[in-house]
């Protein structure tokens, strides 16, 4: 083990005071001089035609500087699909549906402007089952394609197909076969700081969006396209991270009121600011995509997994945001978690008249490894083999290549698997059955070496130390909350040979930043932490080219004080070789040394000497020292099969639960859970935890309480109060167990871990739930109410 | 809009407030003084983003009507670091053990376990966790807070 003096340790998240002492200054707290509160009027209805809409009292009122409707504003589409407005002229779609927007002096006004537009609506027929909205003859979403063509169905045009091998062959060999039927609802992401942007323009219509987004770089890339088609072509577009008060899925795409701010700016040409309220975050967000799959797997007499196919049916809502991407991960489990020669998986898109989604933590990965999950543990059963045997039959193994031509080199499945039946006491328990007692197991596999979805999966590094030692370390990514700020000054300090308190990082701002991809996928630690190795080790050799110059100068000025000072002193005679080249010397802890005399008497000598003595200098010699790096690792995009060995290395683990269930009430209580992980390797042992605990914590809501509940189109639970989210009275008792393979490709071994510990959370407890008590819950969450019903349908005698 | 003036104590010092008398105290800390650690994660009471001590009890500040606040004392997160800088311990220990991440609920959970410790300078793990429970956390599953807040106790001795 190399001995390192900040990897791998748990240093404290100094760096981040600010948020202790209330000094953060979140886009709720953030004020530009002169600046307007933006509010948005929404749609009251799930599809209607807008017959008229009056906005001329809000105009009139005291302190409102702007009020915009479809039709004061260019008819310019926006989004993934390019399938809506910024603000509804004609037709609305669902109740999120944004039909006019206000800027006035203080949020209190622009809110009763609001309530004084009159909008009349004609109601129009609407569907909310994605799967009557593929029927025919169903109501239309919408009636035309982005270019204005007409349409004939509500299915989108995004064909989610992967095939891999000969099914009909493999369902021939298959000595046993389960089919699941499986679904997963909305879930809020809940992020605690609610949503909202600052938009500025200056005198030259030049943008400064100050915004929570986590694709900084994505965002100018969408924002630009829409000034191309307002008459702002070519304007600079600048966007900034405030603190950021949660993400977890949320800030991937640029948001409607996100335009709309830029629209009120624009109009006013004040700086205007949308923050949303708790209720908005709940019904004006796009969140966690819901599924329904078929699936079906078939294994042989020894338990080896010959086929998996699965079909599943997206409920797309009214409008396509990334939630109708989620596809292109859940191929990821689909194909490639367990061995599984033979796959079929196909999604199917569809516009209803419901809520739109977006990312969540995990994106689709979630809602495909519950139903694969489910479908092991079913399978498992059919074939008599214990479901932890059957997983280790299956297992994926190091330098395995998937069906997806994922290649996998390091790979800790085994160890995670191995480790939950352990801490569960695993086979123990499975001999002497407790009533109402189960266990249950899932696992992961995830994207941890980037994701490369976009043409470049690069991030671009730069970093300066001053005269003092500092080191601003320019980041292209941002700050969500993950820790980064603490594991990147780590990486930097080691890298450098400086203390992690040396370190001044910047995130988020475009106009200082190289680029980056976006802080999603899991893939921060592993993309900057490479980009930064790359630039510390350039501004390691330029410190090293300078000190090879002047730890000669110090040293002879030093004797040279001494000789002044006591003129018998007698210049020692030192070997120079040993300084003579910068492949000699090295860094660590703010001191410059000799390799082969690390505590030789004059010739160690603190980095920041070296600094001031080279840039106070004079005409011609004075250096600064400063080095950028762009990572762009060799992974592949996934081609029109959507293969590809999209990421440097992928992440394993397995989660573990133990639960009691109570049969009178359907409560569902964890004993015991028990979260997996092969992290590569842990950079800071603490703050790692706290990804883990924090994920699971979310998985376990998402298997048991969570849901948006929507009835024909409309959020009925937008509050914390309705939306069950667990707070510290749910104590759920997670055991994280850290697996560290070691990574080659990953900076200082380590791969990506913010998404993976939700993943495989609510499949573990579904099926420690079935086999408490023998009834299999297929839908998320799994309530009181659900496992009642089941219990009874099983006493009656009813299959589940 | 009608106005009132309330005179209290804020972080220790003598303060009057002229807001409109619909104004709640968050209101009047966020945008009257300027004290933006406390946050509004609901504005309803249901998530404790907003929680600041009232004569040392932990309150939901969005609930709490400012003329309510006359005479009393009222305590911030941006009031309980000394004056020369130094952390409170409980602030240390949610640095130390992670018990902030995005740190939107932070200075509501650090508020409430203060009012806590002031009061049971030695709590269990269910007192911890029942003096938090109207404090919602999406990032860390309130693990490494409660953690935190028992380091904090221990560092108080
Ligand atoms: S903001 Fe006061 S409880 Fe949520
Ligand atoms: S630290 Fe993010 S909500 Fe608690």
């Amino acid at each position: 083990m190399p001995d390192y003096l900040f990897v791998g340790k748990s240093i404290p998240r100094t760096i981040e005071a600010d948020k202790v002492t209330g000094k953060a200054v979140y886009i709720n707290d953030l004020r530009r001089p002169g600046m307007l509160y933006g509010k948005i009027l929404y749609s009251t209805h799930a599809h209607a035609r807008i017959k008229r809409i009056d906005a001329s009292k809000a105009r009139r009122l005291q302190g409102v500087r702007a009020v915009l409707t479809g039709r004061d504003i260019p008819d310019v589409r926006v989004g993934f699909l390019k399938d809506q407005t910024v603000l509804k002229k004609d037709v609305v779609r669902q109740f999120r549906d944004e039909v006019a927007a206000v800027a006035a002096i203080t949020p209190e006004i622009a809110e009763e402007a609001l309530s004084l537009i009159e909008v009349e609506y004609e109601p129009l027929p609407a569907v909310f089952d994605p799967i009557e909205a593929m029927k025919e003859g169903a109501p239309l979403v919408h009636e035309t394609d982005a270019r204005g063509r007409p349409v004939k169905s509500n299915i989108l045009p995004l064909p989610w197909k992967f095939s891999v091998g000969d099914m009909e062959q493999a369902r021939k060999e298959a000595a046993f076969v389960t089919k699941d039927h499986v679904s997963t609802t909305w879930v809020n992401q809940c992020c605690m700081g609610t949503s909202g942007c600052v938009a500025e323009f200056d005198q030259s219509n030049n943008l400064t969006l100050y915004s929570p987004t986590n694709v900084i770089f994505g965002h100018i890339g969408r924002i630009s396209e829409y000034f191309s088609r307002i008459g702002l072509a070519g304007k600079k577009i600048r966007v900034v991270n405030p603190v950021v008060g949660g993400s977890f899925g949320t800030k991937l795409d640029t948001d409607i009121y996100e335009f709309i701010a830029i629209q009120l700016a624009l109009n006013t040409r004040k700086p205007v600011k949308i923050l949303f309220d708790r209720e908005e975050e709940f019904r004006a967000l796009p969140p966690r995509q819901p599924a329904v799959f078929t699936i079906e797997q078939g294994c042989d007499r020894e338990g080896r997994l010959v086929f998996r196919h699965c079909e599943a049916v997206l409920d797309n809502g009214a409008y396509t945001s990334w939630g109708a991407t989620t596809p292109s991960v859940m191929i990821m489990p689909m194909s490639s978690l367990y061995r599984v020669p033979n796959v079929y998986f196909k999604a199917t898109c569809v516009y209803t008249n419901n809520i739109y989604a977006q990312a969540m933590r995990g994106y689709g990965n979630p809602q495909a490894t519950f139903a694969v999950e489910t479908s092991m543990d079913s399978l498992a059963e059919a074939a008599g083999i214990d479901p932890a045997e059957f997983r280790l039959i299956n297992r994926n193994q190091p330098g395995d290549e998937t069906p997806m031509n994922l290649k996998i080199t390091s790979c800790g499945l085994e160890e995670c698997i191995r480790a939950v039946k352990e801490r569960l006491q695993w086979d123990e328990k499975k001999k002497a059955r407790q009533k109402t007692r189960g266990l249950g197991m899932a696992s992961l596999i995830h994207v941890a070496g980037g994701a490369r979805v976009t043409k470049s999966d690069g991030h671009g590094i730069m970093v300066k130390l001053d005269e003092f030692g500092h080191v601003d370390v320019i980041e292209s990514g941002t700050d969500q909350g993950q820790g980064s700020p603490t594991v990147i000054s780590q990486i930097v300090a080691e890298a450098l040979g400086v203390r992690p308190e040396d370190v001044f990082i910047t995130f988020g701002d475009t106009a200082l930043a190289l680029w980056d991809a976006g802080t999603h996928a899991s893939r921060h630690t592993f993309m900057a932490g490479n980009a930064a190795l790359i630039a510390c080790a350039k501004a390691k050799r330029q410190i090293l080219d300078m000190a090879v110059d002047i730890i000669p100068k110090i040293v002879k000025l030093n004797f040279k004080r001494m000789k002044r000072k006591d003129p018998g002193f007698a210049e020692p005679d030192l070997d120079y070789g040993l300084i003579a080249d910068p492949e000699d010397l090295d860094i660590r802890d703010r001191m410059i040394f000799p390799k082969k005399e690390p505590d030789h008497p004059y010739f160690r000598v603190p980095i920041s000497d070296i600094l001031r003595n080279g840039l106070h200098v004079g005409i011609g010699e004075s250096r600064v020292v400063a080095a950028e790096a762009f990572y762009d690792p060799p992974t592949e995009m996934l081609n029109r099969e959507m293969k590809g060995n999209l990421s440097m290395t992928y992440a394993f683990g397995t989660t573990g639960v133990e639960v009691e269930v109570d049969e009178e009430t359907g409560d569902v209580r964890i004993l015991n859970l028990v979260a997996a992980h092969d992290v590569g390797k842990a950079m800071n042992p603490t703050l790692l935890l706290g990804q883990i605990y924090g994920a699971g914590y979310t998985g376990v809501g998402y298997g048991l309480t969570e849901e948006i509940k929507v009835r024909n189109g409309r959020v009925m639970n937008p509050s914390f109060r309705d939306y069950q989210m667990l707070t510290a009275m749910d104590v759920v008792p997670i055991e994280p167990v850290i697996v560290e393979p070691d990574d080659k490709d990953g900076p200082y071994g380590a791969k990506g871990v913010g998404e993976p510990g939700l993943v495989p959370t609510a499949p573990a407890i579904a099926n420690a739930v079935y086999d408490a008590i023998g009834v299999r819950i297929r839908d998320l969450p799994i309530t009181p109410e659900k496992i009642l019903t089941a219990l009874k349908q099983k006493k009656g005698g009813m299959n589940v | 809009m009608k106005k009132v003036s309330v005179s209290f104590t804020l972080n220790g010092d003598p303060v009057t407030a002229d807001v409109p008398v619909t104004w709640t105290l968050l209101k009047t800390l966020r945008e009257y003084f300027e004290l933006t650690g406390a946050k509004e994660g609901c504005g309803v009471g249901e998530c404790g983003a907003c929680t600041v001590l009232v004569d040392g009890k932990a309150v939901n500040s969005c609930l709490y009507p400012i003329p309510e606040v006359e005479g009393r004392s009222v305590t911030t997160i941006e009031g309980i670091a000394e004056k020369d800088g130094t952390l409170h311990p409980i602030q240390k220990a949610f640095l130390e053990n992670n018990g902030v991440q995005c740190g939107f609920c932070t200075s509501g959970m650090i508020m409430s376990a203060k009012a806590l410790l002031d009061q049971n300078p030695d709590p269990s793990e269910e007192d911890i966790r029942k003096s938090i429970a109207g404090n919602f956390c999406r990032c860390t599953g309130y693990v490494q807070i409660v953690e935190s807040i028992q380091m904090a106790a221990k560092l108080k001795e």
